[in-house]
């Protein structure tokens, strides 16, 4: 399916909170969600993100604005929309005691759904977490935990899954298979919002990214376009001798020169079919200037995250 | 009605009951044994009768009384308050479930609870006296809305709490004193005649009286009373339960 074939899911318009202690923590989001994408929601501490799954989720109280579900309003209709939806809290809330089978199929019981212990076999196994079915939840690690949080919001099969910082202080094989698993689950075709801090996780596994900062979404964009259209790269040419001025045949390129004199920087796009380079190398000899040193650096996700976050600010 | 979540709640609950079985069970035995001990037995043994009564009798029904106010209390407290502490209420407050069942499951696993409890203590009981019940129909209905209504007050101070230094607070400064005024031990026409007006202040007074009418038919206050304070106090705590739900009390922000 292409993207413009897929239908809304979650419809966010106008969505705003103020907490009792006058804190504005969402400034008026209108947000789509696409049924079956993958979306990051990226920003720093304190942005709104948390603020806006919890939202969603049932467990803060919108101000004002609307948010709906799979068709039902999250206030009216909260029954079918919770159904719908399951959420991997930020924090490692469990209880301490019960075994790790039981609070998965009290997850399942608590959202409506009738005993199946066959699928939550399954999922325990899916989740690496077969040998662990009879273990105290307090016995586990704390990868194991977390792993046990998203065995509780897949309990009742839900179509959105909400992960809030999914892979804080997580280790790297376990951020792996958190990755495997968001990507079987889209096969599955559900849709997934994940908070991150990581622009790495980003770009790795979300088919849209959205910018948040202080209550606002500053960009959502699938993120191929915002790479493009964000992404620039840039040629570094170091020279072995300074220059006061730019010679005139280099003008056209635009290129910048460095306070002391020793760096060009040739800014382009990749995806165009002619870059440039080829003639502004030739144009920087005919030039007489000689080189010591060249390096091109292209900017990530991260750089268009903090030029973003800076712009505004 | 999501009755999946109702039962899920009220299992989940009754397993951390079975958890601690041992201590569930034996607590109410030894308390009250030792009360039969001190009171029925060395005190007992000058008192004689109550209303013709043999006092080791006569103070059964004030000690199942006891044990199942505090137990109701502590129970439903607990069973709210725990969850709200270690942050895993999220889980109850984002799913497709209403209010009310939110308070059929936990209150109804801490009001069974304190039945099971009610029932050893009687039980108990009947080894150290020759146990009768008049009526035993109202018996029954004056311990389950006994149960239901404190369990009730419980999820109250479970909601409204958030430090275990409150969540003791209540039980440990009201609850207590008041059981203890409220002639679980004696009956009021053994005080002073201001006292006697003093008591009829006390709730748990009402209470006690129509419980141990329906075992010895002998009250401080009549039955139809106490039956229209025990319900006049579970829709008090009703009302403040549904008030404090629809604006989200401590729970929804």
């Amino acid at each position: 399916m292409t993207d413009t074939e897929r239908p809304i899911i979650v419809s966010i318009r106008g969505l705003t909170k103020t907490y009792k202690g006058g804190h504005q923590a969402l400034k008026g989001i209108d947000l789509d969600i696409k049924e079956g994408e993958i979306l990051a929601l990226l920003g720093p501490n304190g942005a709104g993100k948390t603020t806006l799954i919890s939202t969603i989720c049932g467990l803060v109280s919108p101000s004002s604005g609307t948010v709906i579900v799979g068709g039902h309003d999250i206030i009216k209709d909260y029954r079918k929309t919770r159904e719908l939806i399951g959420l991997v809290p930020q924090e490692l809330t469990l209880g301490a005691f019960e075994l790790v089978v039981d609070t998965v199929r009290f997850s399942r019981g608590l959202f409506g759904k009738p005993k199946d212990d066959a699928y939550i076999d399954g999922l325990l196994a899916d989740l690496s977490l077969g040998d662990k079915k009879n273990s105290p939840v307090q016995r586990l690690s704390g990868g194991m935990k977390r792993r046990v949080l998203i065995a509780k919001a897949l309990a009742h099969q839900p179509r959105i899954l909400f992960l809030d910082e999914p892979t804080a202080g997580v280790d790297v094989e376990l951020r792996k298979d958190m990755w495997a698993l968001v990507e079987k689950l889209r096969q599955d075709g559900v849709t997934i919002i994940l908070t991150t801090h990581y622009i790495e996780e980003a770009e790795e596994i979300a088919d849209r990214v959205g910018v948040i900062r202080a209550g606002e979404l500053l960009v959502i964009d699938d993120k191929d376009n915002l790479m493009q259209s964000l992404g620039r790269k840039q040629l570094l040419i170091d020279l072995k001798t300074a220059i006061t001025s730019m010679p005139a045949d280099l003008d056209e390129y635009n290129l910048e020169l460095s306070a002391d004199g020793y760096r060009l920087t040739y800014t382009y796009d990749t995806q165009r079919d002619k870059t440039g380079i080829t003639a502004l190398l030739h144009a920087i000899n005919e030039a007489g200037l000689s080189l010591k040193d060249l390096q091109t650096t292209q900017s990530s996700l991260e750089d268009i995250f903090v030029n973003l976050v800076h712009q505004k600010s | 009605m999501n009755t999946e979540a109702v039962k899920a709640i009220y299992r989940n609950e009754m397993r951390r009951t079975r958890n601690t079985l041992l201590q569930s069970i034996l607590s109410p035995v030894i308390s009250t044994t030792l009360y039969f001990v001190v009171f029925g037995s060395a005190i007992g043994s000058r008192i004689q009768s109550v209303e013709d009564v043999p006092y080791g009798l006569f103070i059964v029904p004030g000690l199942v009384m006891l044990s199942l106010l505090t137990q109701s209390i502590s129970n439903a407290s607990f069973g709210i308050f725990f969850p709200k502490f270690t942050g895993t209420i999220y889980e109850v407050m984002s799913a497709p479930i209403s209010f009310l069942e939110i308070i059929l499951g936990y209150v109804g696993a801490a009001a069974t609870k304190s039945l099971i409890i009610g029932a050893i203590i009687l039980v108990t009981a009947s080894f150290f006296v020759e146990l009768r019940i008049a009526h035993p129909l109202m018996m029954v209905t004056f311990l389950l809305l006994t149960c239901i209504s404190f369990s009730l007050f419980g999820f109250i101070i479970g909601l409204w709490a958030d430090n275990f230094e409150k969540l003791q607070l209540i039980p440990l400064l009201v609850i207590t004193p008041l059981v203890f005024l409220g002639g679980s031990f004696y009956s009021i026409n053994m005080l002073p005649e201001f006292w006697q007006k003093v008591s009829l202040l006390n709730p748990v007074l009402y209470l006690i009286s129509g419980f141990r009418w329906s075992f010895f038919e002998v009250s401080d206050v009549s039955v139809e009373l106490s039956l229209t304070m025990m319900a006049g106090f579970l829709l008090l705590c009703l009302g403040v339960v549904w008030i404090m739900f629809k604006t989200g009390y401590k729970l929804r922000q």
